[in-house]
């Protein structure tokens, strides 16, 4: 409620308590506003680990039950372009709670230096990932009318399925691994779009910050931002682990 | 009212504000646990490949949650949020996968 409709519905002046201007008129105390808010950003985020989860598991039973064609499928995945990415989003994980805290010590210059930093990191993030679906795009390897099934019925013939010693695999086995890559977009796709988004709110949020908007004491948007962008990172943490590191060998 | 003035100092939990000393040192875990997932998925440990590659990962999992994401010095409400969560997360993705897994059982 506004002060001017307190005052047209004639309540007292006085009942309206002093608070911080970014504190809601429907909170008691300022701390009480941080535990729902925060408790609000979790809950958000469960529903997000819900949503992951059921990608997880439709991957883990596809693997289950076609396992030769996830083993062959998951060797056409670079694991150095793939360790470079966790390396680059750790760091940007990092520069977010570096952020978190230049904002609650009310560090302006530290804070803008944070958010550009991990801008930086989330735009390679998204580069490297580009290079590696080009790739996919080279090697018809994106599920469609022109996915190719060549690398797994002719492994010889194909670099990276030579350098893992794999042998042809049947064509029933084989055409499924189009199901690996119909996944592994999907997941990567989901994160990267979620990357995509934290970028933007990040964008937003370094103007905001330059004009001090996040230095003076009210710390919420940094710190729920952080939480969003930790979160991403942990999808990666997993996506890295089911994708690229589980199936290296038969 | 003016304790309100400043929500640092006066709030009914104290806002903990975790050093950047702790940020460090979880930064390093972090690289040293990738290094070392990296490194274990070049043997050929058959069964024990991905168990070993999860288990890193769910403690990098439990670096960033405890320690970016504040939950260790947050309210119980926070923990209990994530900890109730998790377990039905886990819920979920263990018996449907229970499920699958064991649907052919004895039929080969």
């Amino acid at each position: 409620m506004s002060d001017s409709t307190a005052i047209a519905q004639g309540v007292a002046a006085d009942t309206h308590h002093a608070h911080p201007p970014y504190q809601r008129h429907h909170f008691e105390t300022i701390a009480q506003q941080n535990d729902a808010t925060n408790f609000a950003m979790w809950l958000f985020l469960l529903t997000e680990i819900m949503f992951f989860g059921g990608l997880f598991t439709a991957y883990l039973i596809y693997r289950n039950w076609y396992y030769p064609a996830f083993v062959a499928a998951s060797h056409q995945l670079d694991v150095r372009w793939g360790t470079l990415n966790t390396l680059v989003l750790i760091f940007s994980s990092f520069t977010v709670a570096m952020g978190v805290w230049c904002a609650e010590t009310r560090r302006k210059n530290g804070l803008v230096l944070c958010l550009v930093l991990t801008f930086i990191f989330g735009m390679t993030f998204l580069g490297i990932k580009t290079v590696e679906y080009h790739e996919k795009w080279e090697k018809h390897h994106i599920p469609g009318i022109h996915y190719s099934l060549q690398s797994f019925m002719d492994p010889a013939k194909d670099e990276a399925a030579r350098a893992y010693g794999d042998k042809p695999l049947p064509l029933d086995m084989a055409r499924h691994t189009e199901i690996y890559f119909f996944l592994y977009f999907a997941m990567t796709g989901m994160h990267a779009l979620h990357m995509i988004i934290g970028i933007g709110i990040l964008v937003f949020m370094i103007f905001r910050a330059q004009a001090g908007a996040y230095t003076t004491g009210h710390v919420t948007y940094v710190e729920n931002f952080g939480l969003y962008w930790h979160f991403v990172d942990i999808v990666w943490i997993y996506l890295f682990a089911l994708l690229y590191l589980i199936s290296r060998h038969q | 009212m003016n304790s309100h003035s400043d929500p640092i100092e006066h709030g009914e939990h104290e806002h903990q504000i975790v050093s950047p000393k702790v940020y460090v040192v979880i930064l390093l875990a972090l690289i040293v646990s990738t290094a070392a997932t990296v490194w274990a998925s070049f043997w050929e440990l058959g069964f024990w490949n991905p168990i070993i590659a999860l288990a890193i990962a769910t403690g990098k999992m439990l670096l960033v949650v405890g320690y970016f994401m504040h939950v260790r010095s947050s309210t119980k409400l926070t923990k209990l949020t994530v900890g109730a969560g998790v377990f039905t997360f886990l819920i979920l993705v263990g018996m449907t996968l229970t499920d699958y897994f064991t649907r052919a059982w004895g039929r080969w």
